[in-house]
């Protein structure tokens, strides 16, 4: 592999995966924090405000460490990826410009009314701020799953006679179909990060027995939201996405399953370790005709193999390919068993006394967050060799006069910036948990500096 | 179309720098002007609620760049991959320093971070001015419209250019000035007592340091690319933008001695908006010149997109801004008026 290439793909790899550590929790907690705000305002109880002003520090925090590590991914097409950039800037540059002028602009105008506006704004003008950020948020991933999802699946376009692409149908390119489920599939993820870190905080609390009355707020919100996201993120955001991959990039299928030899009644592999060269699956766990019914819906249906495909049209590392996708599947069926028992201790009025669950509950908060990273690694190990899936390879895409040394030497500058950021991270996080909602007060301008202290 | 948009994309910088301006000043001045840690807590407090919104300028200006022009955005930004990666690093650091400081309770972590966000303000003035002197000189582009510069070089003027060199570090220090002044009196629309009167002094010190970089600049502009003045020479009437750019520099001179704090903030955005068009009308049609001659300049024309792309783009963009401006002045004016001295919390 060429040097260059390999060191700006890490590049792009490292940083867009830190930085997704960030917008998965506040996309997730914004629509949380709307449902908390409605129950205070319903209720009338004032716990409740205290809950949403709590999760708000915590989304603040996390919206700043998404900004400062986003900035970079916005310039890094241009500074990594030139040729690329050059190539398709007339198509998804619309919807990265889009992200800017639609939902930064009015995430950030509402975030700072939303923290600093309690006072001066009624109630409902407060949840109508809360609403407007979880919007914003909401369309930033939107315009962000179009961009990959054109990538992906590219629609709507035309080449010019230089060689570029541009776009030729704006809601075409707007309303792909693999955007839509993608989109879908996507912020149930980040739904169920942002359910998974509140019922997991809510159950630290029990167990600690402080905040008890918090605790069970995070817990009911976090338990139910939690619930309904994972099974959502399986069926039928997953299913959809599965087979809709299988229909535009079967050979991507076959690679993530492990499937090297075309097979009528496939089966699908719980483990085992692909040997890319001997064509076969080591130690492997099956279960009979699986993977011809998830595809197809027949146990008959034959599934094209690896071998039905040239070999320049095979994703270039199987083995990474596979792993990512059996992690997620994997996660994601733990989370949903997690959820669908505890959410039958909620129902059963049992669950703040259960112990063991809380344990459960407080330890699985890591889940989401990998199984989100592994089911974007997915997607985009998926998608080689290409740049733009069957129209742009990627040893086309990168720039070349930028040379292996430079891109390393700014690599190891992120890699050393995002340790210290990360480490930052765990401080502050510990500390905002530590302090609990009890210590949340009504904040104006004048008493706080930054858009993060609440 | 193209046209439009090489006057959108520049509203889109002018507006980043006239926002962004005044908090990355308020970064310079943090440090130097504050007495003690309330008069620091102050010049946050100042921009804390609007130095989010005001970077979202650079981000959706860069959107709109990669989407109207990519070949620019492309070609540019590979070549200035160095110095553009120091300027992502630059805003890392800042954003940690103004948002972080107060969620670490040890004083020493204060001063760190204190520290963090004025050098880094400074250095992104410094380093957003070069870029602008690199792009007024031109860059050693030629037929393959690809450059790599080197980070710095000689700083002799017959010497080779780089990202630094003298020409662009004469830049930077411009824009370093000319962002204290824009910062110290937007601390001084902000704030009461002493800080606002250091404030307002650091700005009527800065506003005649400034006039004479504005009147020393041009030649020195005109012997690093002559080109720049052939616009102004083929059609005259833009010589009335260097002129508004004198009248409000002295107007933000003069009404910052008066004690108008609103009028003299204004007039130095006034300043800021004349001087960026200034260079703007200068490089038309080109958006990045090739200083080995103008059949490689990077234009418009060679840059932009297909048609429908610009059009369509067009229609969501003016949508765009109208609620972007919406939302803008809204904050704004919840946000008006002085910073109350007493509540410091």
């Amino acid at each position: 592999m060429n040097d260059a290439l390999f060191l700006h793909r890490i590049h792009f790899a490292f940083t867009i995966t830190f930085h997704y550590l960030f917008p998965q929790l506040t996309m997730g907690l914004a629509p949380l924090i709307v449902v908390l705000k409605t129950l205070a305002i319903r209720t009338g109880n004032e716990s409740y405000n205290r809950a949403a002003r709590f999760w708000t520090k915590i989304f603040g925090i996390n919206f700043a460490f998404g900004v400062v590590t986003g900035i970079p991914m916005e310039f890094e097409f241009g500074t990594n990826w030139s040729r690329f950039s050059q190539l398709t800037g007339g198509v998804i540059g619309q919807p990265l410009a889009m992200e800017g002028t639609f939902s930064f602009f009015l995430e950030s105008a509402f975030l700072a009314l939303f923290l600093y506006g309690e006072k001066k704004l009624s109630k409902w003008g407060h949840w109508c701020a809360a609403f407007l950020v979880f919007l914003g948020s909401w369309l930033s991933g939107f315009f962000i799953i179009v961009t990959d999802a054109w990538m992906q699946h590219p629609v709507a376009y035309t080449r010019l006679p230089n060689g570029s692409f541009t776009v030729t149908s704006f809601w075409g390119l707007l309303t792909n179909p693999w955007a839509l489920i993608q989109f879908a599939h996507n912020m149930c993820g980040a739904l169920a990060t942002g359910s998974f870190v509140m019922a997991a905080v809510g159950a630290m609390y029990l167990l600690e027995r402080r905040n008890d009355e918090y605790g069970r707020i995070f817990l009911q919100v976090g338990v139910i939201a939690g619930f309904l996201s994972s099974m959502a993120q399986g069926f039928p955001t997953g299913d959809l996405h599965g087979k809709y991959l299988a229909t535009h990039q079967p050979v991507t299928i076959a690679a993530m399953e492990g499937l090297f030899k075309s097979e009528t009644g496939a089966p699908m592999v719980i483990i085992g370790q692909p040997d890319a060269e001997h064509q076969r699956i080591d130690n492997p766990i099956v279960v009979n005709k699986v993977l011809s019914f998830l595809v197809y819906g027949t146990t008959t249906a034959e599934v094209r193999g690896l071998n039905a495909f040239p070999k320049d049209q095979w994703p270039t590392n199987i083995p990474l390919l596979y792993f990512a996708y059996h992690i997620m599947v994997g996660l994601g069926t733990i989370m949903i068993a997690v959820m669908a028992v505890a959410a039958f201790l909620l129902w059963r009025r049992m669950l703040f006394r259960v112990r063991w669950m809380l344990w459960i509950l407080l330890l699985c908060f890591p889940d989401p967050y990998i199984a989100n990273t592994a089911g974007w690694m997915t997607a985009e190990v998926g998608r080689q060799p290409w740049l733009v899936y069957g129209l742009l390879r990627t040893t086309q895409g990168y720039s070349a006069n930028v040379n292996a040394a430079n891109s390393l030497f700014t690599l190891l500058g992120y890699m050393g910036l995002y340790l210290a950021l990360g480490i930052l991270f765990v401080f502050i996080m510990e500390r905002e948990i530590g302090r609990g909602p009890a210590a949340t007060e009504v904040t104006s301008i004048q008493s706080s500096p930054a858009v993060t202290v609440a | 179309m193209e046209s439009t948009w090489f006057i959108l994309v520049t509203l889109m910088i002018v507006a980043y720098a006239v926002l962004d301006g005044f908090d990355l000043g308020a970064g310079i001045l943090h440090m130097l002007i504050s007495r003690n840690d309330a008069d620091r807590r102050a010049i946050l407090r100042s921009i804390g609620p609007v130095w989010d919104g005001n970077e979202v300028w650079l981000i959706a200006g860069g959107g709109t760049l990669y989407f109207a022009f990519p070949a620019l955005y492309a070609v540019s930004f590979s070549g200035f991959y160095l110095p553009l990666h120091i300027v992502l690093w630059l805003l890392i650091l800042r954003g940690m320093g103004i948002e972080f400081r107060a969620h670490l309770s040890r004083e020493v972590a204060a001063g760190l971070f204190d520290g963090f966000f004025a050098l880094s303000s400074g250095l992104l003035a410094l380093f957003f001015g070069a870029a602008l002197g690199n792009v007024i000189r031109g860059v050693p582009m030629g037929a393959d419209q690809s450059f790599f510069e080197p980070l710095w070089t000689t700083l002799l003027p017959w010497g080779d250019t780089g990202i630094l060199d003298w020409y662009t570090i004469f830049t930077g220090v411009f824009a370093v000035i000319a962002l204290t002044m824009h910062g110290a009196l937007w601390i001084s629309l902000k704030t009461n007592g002493a800080i606002r009167d250091r404030a307002s002094m650091v700005a009527n010190r800065t506003a005649s340091i400034l006039g004479i970089f504005t009147i020393v600049g041009v030649p020195l502009t005109i012997l690093a690319r002559p080109a720049t003045v052939a616009n102004y020479l083929r059609h005259p009437a833009l010589f009335v933008i260097p002129a508004a750019v004198i009248v409000s520099l002295y107007l933000a001179w003069r009404w910052n001695r008066g004690g108008r704090e609103l009028p003299a903030f204004l007039a130095s955005c006034a300043y800021i908006v004349t001087a960026l068009a200034g260079v703007a009308a200068a490089l038309y049609p080109a958006l990045l010149p090739s200083s080995y001659g103008s059949q490689f300049d990077i234009t418009i024309f060679n840059a932009a997109t297909g048609s429908y792309a610009l059009r369509v783009g067009f229609i969501w963009w003016g949508l765009g801004m109208v609620l972007a401006a919406g939302y803008f002045i809204f904050v704004y004016r919840m946000f008006r008026g002085k910073l109350q001295q007493d509540s410091i919390g």
